[in-house]
């Protein structure tokens, strides 16, 4: 759509401006501050210039919890995306089934973290949840409190089982924006089933799964309370991600420098990861 | 087997997948502590309703709910009530700074909120916010209102434009056109935006924790209650966890029909 030049606009805009500059701006210049300063009390701090940031980016806890991070976020991205899509076509789309189907699916999404957390605590269980004792009696040796691999397994599978469901919710809509008409000529020309989601649905799909991908990138990267109600990062470090170093530099050892600078770090690696993906899809589309 | 019936097989298992935890925690809400620790059994072989009467009967339990829903609907209509008119600037004019604005907004979406924990803290202390519910609102506008602009943005540019016009040569003011013809129309859109602002505000627990103490906390963290000395109490564990689920599945049930006429209306 053509835009008119109007400057007037920003009018409507100043609250949105307002409203996030506060909560946004003025916490984050107070971490670009910390983040140069080696602080003891509150009159007492010194400028360190960046020190703090040659620390953190030396600092092996911070190399592995960044690994474990990105194989995580890969993983779910990898696995989350294309199972969305088929749980999105598989949905029936009229009658109650399309309204029970929605409102099912939907559940894990409005649960807050913390008991998503706990349900997959009990669920896990081999002595007193459902899954645990499934796989235990099957013969497979599970128990993610002792054992790192199924931690790490536990947490991806809640994971997959807690946000699978947006993306699909987000697919199901986009399809039902397809007119019938695509459908019928599809039909005429007697277009495989591949053929259609290929060339019809996978195309219309794209502008929703921008909104999909990036979502999940960022939730995903930022995953802090799942895995701290299951294991609290355990067993070992196998379950730590980034923000549960950060906050436990921060809050646990108060190491607020450090943590600052750490932050800042964090905040670039979520922007420029998210900023390639929006462009790299965005060009795609172009290219076309 | 035919394409439909394996459709119909495939979506049947992945919700059964979705409510097999979701059961589990149901059937431990209706157990007694020492069934739940003994065998496993797969219903409940004493029913029981205690674990819910010890939410109801005491205020700190059940306050923490009425605290929950009343940060969350002030985010909703916070988040509602500027996000419109700047979704309508973005999908309408060209201005000074509208691309960098906008990419500036949705940076905030992905701000980690541990980076922001401590301060939030600061902020909110220092202006007297701390451990009140428009604190929590407010700062989970951080994440609220960049999303619920981008989505009403996609909704907003789906509407002709020329509907704007003739409004205005009809001698409609701005206001009036905006709150009579066109939020109407965009109705599914207000609806997937609240239903959006009302999830992530819902489920969040670090920045509501962290901000509130006494008088505004979140019943997600009243739940950590549970774990005392004697260890966790799973039952009424289980029943405030089932509890907390049944706002989420009102909303979803007054927005269902709009969530799937179309989140992606404007957008494809």
């Amino acid at each position: 759509m053509n835009k008119v030049e109007n400057n007037k606009a920003w009018l409507l805009v100043i609250p949105v401006f307002l409203l996030v500059a506060f909560s946004a701006v003025i916490p984050l210049m107070t971490v670009v501050n910390y983040s140069v300063q080696d602080i003891f009390d509150q009159n007492n701090a010194y400028f360190v210039g960046a020190e703090w940031y040659r620390e953190v980016l030396n600092d092996p806890r911070l190399h592995d919890s960044l690994l474990r991070q990105f194989i995580f976020s890969g993983c779910v991205l990898l696995i989350e995306i294309p199972l969305g899509i088929a749980v999105a076509l598989m949905m029936p789309t009229r009658g109650w089934t399309a309204s029970a189907t929605l409102i099912l699916l939907a559940i894990p999404l409005l649960i807050p973290w913390n008991v998503i957390g706990t349900i997959w605590q009990v669920f896990g269980r081999a002595d007193i949840g459902l899954f645990g004792w499934a796989l235990n009696s099957m013969g497979v040796d599970y128990n993610y409190a002792s054992n790192p691999m199924d931690a790490w397994f536990t947490v991806l599978l809640m994971d997959v089982w807690h946000w699978t469901s947006l993306v699909a919710l987000l697919c199901y809509s986009g399809l039902r924006a397809i007119p019938e008409a695509y459908y019928q000529a599809a039909r005429i020309d007697r277009a495989s089933n591949w053929a259609i989601f290929r060339y019809i649905q996978l195309p219309k799909l794209k502008s929703v799964l921008v909104i999909g991908i990036l979502l999940r990138f960022m939730d995903s990267f930022m995953i802090y309370t799942e895995p701290f109600v299951l294991t609290g990062g355990g067993p070992g470090n196998s379950t730590t991600f980034l923000s549960q170093t950060l906050t436990q530099m921060a809050i646990g050892q108060f190491d607020l420098g450090p943590a600052a600078a750490f932050s800042l770090i964090y905040f670039l690696i979520v922007l420029l990861v998210s900023w390639l993906f929006f462009t790299t899809i965005t060009h795609l589309d172009k290219a076309k | 087997m035919n394409f439909s019936r394996k459709k119909k097989l495939g979506i049947s298992a992945y919700i059964l997948f979705v409510l097999l935890p979701i059961y589990w925690l149901l059937n431990m809400s209706f157990k007694s502590n020492a069934e739940i620790l003994g065998d496993l059994t797969f219903w409940p072989k004493d029913f029981t309703f205690d674990n819910y009467a010890v939410i109801f009967s005491d205020p700190t339990w059940y306050m923490g709910y009425v605290n929950s829903m009343t940060y969350v609907s002030l985010n909703v209509i916070i988040t509602l009530m500027v996000a419109l008119p700047a979704a309508y600037a973005f999908s309408r004019y060209k201005f000074a700074g509208d691309k960098q604005l906008f990419f500036w907004l949705l940076t905030n979406r992905m701000a980690p909120p541990a980076v922001f924990l401590l301060p939030f803290f600061q902020l909110y202390s220092s202006v007297g916010l701390f451990d009140t519910h428009l604190a929590v609102a407010l700062a989970h506008c951080l994440f609220n209102v960049p999303l619920a602009v981008w989505i009403l943005e996609g909704f907003m540019s789906g509407v002709p434009r020329e509907i704007d016009e003739t409004a205005y040569i009809d001698g409609y003011s701005f206001h009036t056109f905006f709150v009579k013809i066109f939020l109407p129309l965009i109705r599914s859109g207000i609806g997937v935006t609240a239903f959006f602002a009302f999830m992530f505000s819902w489920v969040e627990l670090l920045l509501a924790r962290t901000l509130t103490s006494v008088e505004a906390k979140p019943i997600s963290a009243i739940m950590t209650r549970t774990i005392g000395a004697s260890g966790i109490d799973w039952g009424v564990l289980a029943a405030a966890g089932v509890l907390t689920i049944i706002p989420g599945l009102l909303v979803i049930w007054f927005v269902r029909n709009h969530v799937a006429k179309g989140f992606a209306l404007g957008r494809v």
